[in-house]
């Protein structure tokens, strides 16, 4: 790529965001502005900013609205309720419940899904033959359908599924581990799975990671005397640190959104110990309280916005640091 | 001493033990249990069929899983949504890219947005009503395209930041329209991120069931997944464990056999998109 123009940009970036400049410096930038805005009119950008705006922008807006109607399928018309639709999430326990699990998984994810994809990326570093071999077995995962691998695993887990069948042949006793039906465990266990479907993306990005680390650096090492674990903690560790956030954001974002794995295997069960947010409104939807619905997706959005702003500042000034 | 023999060797056994416990089992199990009949498949494990009857089972799934019309289904609604976002979202990222100003600026964050935020699944319900196009195809579409959009632009707009300007000034020169610059120059210039946005959408498009479910319902536009919930959630409670990974076998070979092929294409495009 040109470095050079790169800094020019950045140069031209950093000066624009200065805020007010002295009148002197002013005709000469907007000179220098008017081509691109002859020559990139607007209109390029009218499609995706109106589809983006009515099928996106426009029902988080109405989210902001219907938690406190009435609407449902019961009634004809849409009434103002006021706060009647928190108040029954919060009276019956399902938003606390909905909550902590969600968070738990989110949290559980980003451990189980970073872990594998890590282990896995250095497992897996060298190029050979080999190795790219086994990358793309542990990326199988990722290609199939959420809800697929969640069949999967309960034909796995079941009481009489296949898991205890092996153990029961292992230990030459009979084995039934109820894993699907603890109300502690098997959100860790659900965990686990989310982590195993994705682990493939988060190995990619580490080995992306891992390759951007410039040789000399862990030669430098070396030469010192430090040993593969000291390297790796003191000098390749740290140096992942934009895989590392990129995985654990997208890792936390998107399982809070999660709903195929968790439908798939418990359906919220056992007593509702796995019910996050989109197991909730699919339920609650399905049985015509929709404004109930909205009123917990107005919360998980609202979640979502005090973790997301955080990252995105840090993403943002990552990229600029970047380009 | 063999000791730095057995060194070497620890770390492909390893991977060889984990590929087989945590791949090897999983596939295994759904490939055995496709291929039996229902008695020997109400309990899942890992022998072998004793009475082997894939053929059975496959053509039951693909004849009452309706895979045929689901496959259509996903088609219709996945390739004009991956289109809309390559097109849209290309356009809009030209100008984000290339344009400045606070307006500028604040269109781009705003169109980025939902690269965080939740799509708001319930209200999206009425809005689709209010237009009317919910539980329609043209909805389904719009939905993912709104949904992926921010991606889309996020990525190839900070690709075009990288593009030299002097490639679009040439062309200007040479007196070339803002049409003409963006269809000859800029698009096929995003070829690499173009196909990294493939893949994310066809990644999460092609096996979404969540937003399929209060958009399309369960009527006879039904995609692929939404069907496998359906075949699934009848065939759990009949104990067809057979019939089910029939169906899961099928429904994942199209995306496995699109990876197979572009292999080393969606590795660099995922490993490009992410560290940029």
């Amino acid at each position: 790529m040109t470095p050079n123009l790169l800094q020019a940009e950045q140069r031209k970036v950093s000066q624009r965001s200065a805020g007010p400049t002295n009148g002197s410096a002013r005709p000469g930038r907007r000179g220098r502005l008017r081509k691109p805005a002859i020559q990139h009119p607007w209109w390029f950008a009218l499609p995706a900013l109106a589809v983006f705006a009515v099928f996106f922008l426009l029902p988080n807006v109405l989210n902001f609205f219907y938690p406190f109607t009435n609407w449902s399928a019961f009634h004809n018309s849409i009434s103002f309720a006021g706060l009647s639709n928190f108040q029954s999430i919060l009276h019956d326990g399902s938003l606390q419940t909905a909550l902590r699990t969600t968070i738990e998984y989110a949290v559980g994810v980003a451990i189980f899904q970073n872990g594998f994809g890590l282990a896995l990326a250095l497992l897996l570093e060298k190029d050979t033959r080999f190795n790219r071999f086994f990358r793309a077995v542990f990326f199988l995962p990722v290609l199939l359908s959420a809800l697929a691998v969640g069949y999967v695993f309960q034909a796995l887990l079941a009481q009489d599924g296949a898991v205890n069948a092996i153990l029961s042949d292992l230990t030459g006793s009979q084995v039934d581990i109820p894993w699907l039906g603890s109300t502690s465990w098997t959100l860790v266990l659900l965990t686990v799975i989310h982590g195993w479907k994705w682990m493939g993306l988060a190995m990619l990005v580490y080995l992306a990671g891992l390759k951007s680390i410039p040789a000399d650096v862990t030669e430098a090492a070396a030469l010192d005397g430090a040993s593969g674990w000291r390297t790796f903690w003191s000098i390749r560790f740290p140096m992942l640190a934009p895989a590392v956030t990129f995985n654990v954001t997208t890792a936390l974002i998107g399982s809070m959104n999660t709903f195929d794995i968790v439908q798939a295997t418990t359906q919220g069960g056992p007593a509702d110990s796995t019910q996050v947010f989109n197991i909730y409104m699919f339920r609650v939807f399905g049985e015509g309280l929709y404004a109930q619905a909205s009123a917990m997706s107005l919360i998980l959005f609202l979640i979502v916005v005090v973790l997301a702003i955080p990252v995105i500042l840090l993403l943002r000034r990552r990229e600029q640091v970047l380009l | 001493m063999n000791l730095p023999a057995v060194r070497h060797l620890l770390r492909p056994a390893t991977v060889l033990v984990l590929a087989l416990v945590t791949i090897g089992i999983p596939l295994w199990l759904v490939l055995v249990t496709s291929a039996k009949p229902q008695g020997e498949a109400i309990k899942p494990n890992l022998t072998l069929p004793h009475h082997w009857q894939p053929g059975t089972n496959y053509r039951t799934a693909l004849a009452e899983g309706q895979m045929w019309r689901g496959f259509l289904n996903s088609v219709l609604v996945v390739v004009p949504s991956v289109v809309l976002v390559l097109l849209l979202g290309a356009g809009a990222a030209w100008i984000f890219a290339r344009r400045k100003g606070r307006l500028v600026a604040a269109a781009y964050a705003l169109s980025i947005s939902g690269l965080l935020l939740p799509p708001a699944v319930i209200t999206i319900v009425m809005d689709l009503r209010q237009l009317g196009i919910a539980n329609t195809q043209p909805g389904m579409i719009a939905v993912y395209t709104g949904m992926y959009l921010s991606t889309a632009i996020f990525f190839m707009t900070g690709f075009i930041r990288t593009l030299p300007y002097e490639l679009e000034e040439a062309a200007r020169i040479d007196g070339a329209s803002s049409w003409t610059v963006f269809w000859r120059i800029i698009l096929p210039l995003l070829r690499p991120v173009i196909a990294t946005a493939t893949i994310m959408v066809m990644l999460f498009a092609w096996s979404d069931v969540f937003y399929a479910f209060f958009v399309l319902g369960g009527g006879p536009d039904a995609t692929l997944p939404l069907n496998l919930y359906q075949v699934a959630s009848a065939a759990l409670y009949l104990n067809n464990w057979h019939l089910i990974f029939a169906y899961v076998a099928l429904m994942s070979l199209p995306m496995v056999a699109v990876f197979v092929v572009a292999q080393r294409r969606i590795i660099s495009g995922i490993t490009n998109g992410a560290v940029k």
